[in-house]
């Protein structure tokens, strides 16, 4: 079984490369890369006029399973991963029971597995049931194949808790990755401590919540000499405190999100709980420091941190709502409308930050074009036009920030290793 | 005054940030009017008469409530009255389910209190005939009492541009404050916040014609009006204020600090009041004290609402 990829624009940043060329896939692996291949035998898949990419990662993601899968499960959230581009998502253990035991992630694997359609990794919980007093069985979930751990959803509390996990994990190289919003100043708010918020009579979630969250973790990472990963950053103090801290040799890295790249508190709507985000949505400032942090390599990765609820959750008063919507199927279409056509960001960095980098941080074999890796590609058009609709979305989440949007460019075929999941948006199964 | 353009008929009641001046001023002028029926003998108009109107309420209230209730009747309304604690809310339906069930039953207007900001808005999207009165939503707004305060203003001081107000007390919970800020600034009044800084939000004097004072004095020395806001034991448990005693002392208003503003001036509470921490009970019952007046100027303010934006209030131009 033999596959050309034929005449598209070929980026592949690991590689530092950005080429017209020809991709030849055997067997689901990439086996030649060149001008011009010629094979007989082997299917053509047209890239003209297309970008060819290494199939985007996203290292954020919530695919609820187990135990809430009318939000989403491994079927609906892999369909929505690979409608977007995606072929490879680390899914977050923020789960009813969180997954913070290996016979979870071994259940989780063969989940993805069965009912999957793009790679699947489990993050595994830093703390039993995510409660933050105690370390989770994190050796045996690291040899299980969990590929980092994470409280993400709530902010590990007790400094010593973290401290205990940098420590730990230094023998299994993995990094905890941690949701910064100190929790005693964010409390049950629901948007950003801000003007807006003050006229709203909204409680706030302030930025320094997140700044000595993060400021902490750097300082426990330095301490530890240990690698944490911030998730999700949205806050100008914040991103500095990590480009300070990187200049100094500490090893953490940062992930910043669509949303957070491209839309303020202004957009919140108290009518419509699509709005409502941990962290969340910030301000104009914020969002300039996010793409200055993005371009000098402060922040490594962009995720969407895609998490779905359901209709009923989400269709009420906005501060009983769940924070989150899905992402996974607008990510690619806003960051090229937004940072892409704007010339804010540069496609090979963009792509770079979907690819390379976060395969980098989980230390994965993907993320690039190199022959003898696995055939993870993903074509993108970046003239398509379209809209965005939450009822053409494979995800179960509906509310969606980004819904109604007039956008430009969008993935058109995703292939997992050498196959082809999704072809013009459709899912092929 | 070319007002004629103005209308409120079928407008939403959500908060005075959705006002303009005109339709502010339209407000009081009718319940000025509305004010007369309050003083007849007999105090029924068939102004409203085979319009039904709901109240909702998921939190406790009695003036709110008995004044929207006394309004509708007044005008000839039939009024039913829901509050959480004794219908299906209890049962666990969701606000989406009880909206649509009260729509279902033909109400012409729902007065909507709710301790989540913003879920009066989230209602008039839910609905499609009923018009939505917010009669307080979280430390959002509470439009009708803003239109009191304005109302009971304008009536003693003839005039409402060019006043100075100082609002005390608790303002990052009230949505009376955030009324008064709102309606007070489109009609060009000085609005001055004072506080504990811990009862105060951030980010709030960003625009033009809104100060934020660390001492109440400050906020009080020349006012025209002084609306002192109500304090919930639920703070000081919070730990924003260290106890009563020491909130009467320094943030309480009394006698001597009353004297730093204008001789005439004004004392407005949207009640009910606490007195001897908040106010001091010679001030509450003074003769600089309008708070009973508000209790009435309220049903009036209701009356002109309800007339507004069930009736468009055109009955009232026609007599012009």
């Amino acid at each position: 079984m033999k596959q050309i990829i034929k005449g598209g624009r070929v980026i592949d940043p690991a590689n530092n490369l950005d080429k017209p060329l020809d991709i030849l896939i055997e067997h689901g692996i990439i086996a030649a890369i060149g001008k011009d291949i010629v094979d007989e035998e082997a299917e053509i898949i047209n890239a003209a006029n297309k970008i060819v990419v290494p199939g985007l990662i996203d290292m954020h993601v919530h695919l609820r399973e187990p135990g809430q899968e009318a939000k989403e499960d491994f079927y609906s959230g892999t369909r929505a991963a690979a409608a977007g581009g995606f072929t490879r998502i680390a899914t977050m253990p923020n789960t009813s029971p969180s997954v913070d035991n290996a016979a979870l992630i071994r259940s989780l694997q063969k989940q993805a597995a069965d009912t999957g359609i793009v790679h699947v990794e489990i993050i595994g919980a830093l703390t039993k049931g995510q409660q933050g007093q105690e370390l989770a069985e994190v050796g045996d979930m690291a040899a299980a194949g969990a590929v980092a751990f994470s409280d993400d959803g709530h902010y590990v509390q007790r400094a010593k808790v973290l401290l205990n996990g940098l420590d730990y994990l230094r023998a299994f190289d993995k990094v905890i990755i941690n949701h910064d919003e100190e929790s005693s100043l964010v409390e049950d708010g629901s948007m950003n401590e801000g003007h807006r918020s003050a006229m709203l009579g909204m409680k706030g979630r302030p930025t320094v919540a997140e700044d000595i969250a993060v400021a902490r973790d750097i300082m426990l990472a330095e301490y530890a000499e240990a690698r944490v990963h911030v998730a999700h950053i949205s806050s100008a103090r914040a991103i500095d405190l990590v480009r300070q801290a990187k200049k100094r040799g500490v090893k953490v890295t940062a992930e910043v999100t669509p949303h957070h790249l491209t839309m303020t508190e202004d957009c919140v709507d108290l009518t419509d709980s699509a709005t409502k985000v941990n962290p969340p949505l910030r301000t104009k400032a914020d969002i300039e420091a996010v793409l200055a942090g993005l371009k000098d390599g402060t922040i490594d990765a962009i995720v969407t941190d895609h998490s779905p609820h359901a209709e009923e959750e989400k269709d009420r008063e906005y501060a009983l709502a769940p924070s989150g919507f899905p992402g996974l199927e607008t990510a690619i279409g806003v960051l090229l409308t937004d940072l892409y056509h704007t010339g804010k960001l540069d496609l090979m960095t963009l792509i770079s930050k979907m690819t390379a980098e976060p395969s980098r941080i989980f230390a994965l074999d993907g993320g690039t074009l190199a022959t003898g890796t696995p055939a993870d590609i993903t074509l993108l058009d970046l003239n398509h036009e379209w809209v965005v609709d939450p009822s053409d979305f494979y995800t179960r989440g509906t509310h969606s920030p980004f819904a109604g949007r007039k956008l430009k460019g969008r993935a058109v075929l995703t292939m997992v290793s050498g196959r082809v999941v999704m072809r013009d948006g459709k899912i092929i199964d | 005054m070319g007002k004629s353009n103005v209308s409120l008929r079928g407008k939403h009641i959500l908060g005075l940030e959705d006002f303009t001046p005109d339709e502010i001023e339209m407000v009081l002028l009718t319940a000025r009017e509305m004010k007369n029926i309050i003083h007849r003998d007999i105090k029924k108009v068939p102004a409203l008469r085979g319009k039904s109107i709901v109240t909702l309420f998921y939190e406790p209230s009695t003036r709110t409530r008995s004044s929207f209730e006394t309004a509708g009747k007044y005008l000839g309304a039939d009024v039913v009255n829901i509050t959480a604690g004794t219908s299906s809310i209890v049962k666990g339906e969701s606000l989406r389910d009880t909206l649509l069930t009260v729509e279902a039953m033909g109400f012409d207007a729902i007065v909507m209190r709710h301790k989540e900001e913003g879920a009066a808005a989230y209602a008039a999207k839910v609905v499609s005939h009923p018009v939505i009165v917010n009669a307080g939503d979280g430390a959002h707004a509470h439009p009708s009492q803003g239109l009191l305060n304005l109302f009971t203003l304008l009536d003693h001081k003839g005039h409402l541009k060019g006043l100075k107000v100082a609002i005390i007390g608790d303002i990052l919970y009230s949505r009376v404050a955030r009324s008064d800020i709102q309606g007070m600034r489109k009609m060009g009044i000085e609005v001055h916040l004072a506080g504990p800084r811990t009862l105060l939000p951030r980010f709030l004097a960003e625009e033009p014609g809104i100060f934020v004072h660390d001492r109440i004095e400050e906020a009080i020395e020349g006012a025209d009006a002084i609306n002192v806001l109500r304090i919930q034991l639920e703070r000081q448990k919070a730990g924003l204020f260290p106890s009563r005693r020491e909130y009467a002392r320094i943030f309480g208003l009394n006698q001597e600090r009353l004297k730093l503003a204008k001789p005439d001036a004004l004392v407005l509470h949207p009640g009910p009041m606490n007195k001897g921490l908040e106010i001091s009970p010679d001030i509450a019952y003074g003769n600089q004290s309008v708070i009973q007046e508000l209790v009435e100027n309220g049903v009036a303010i209701r009356m002109a609402l309800l007339t507004l934006i069930l009736t468009g209030g055109k009955n009232r131009e026609a007599d012009h």
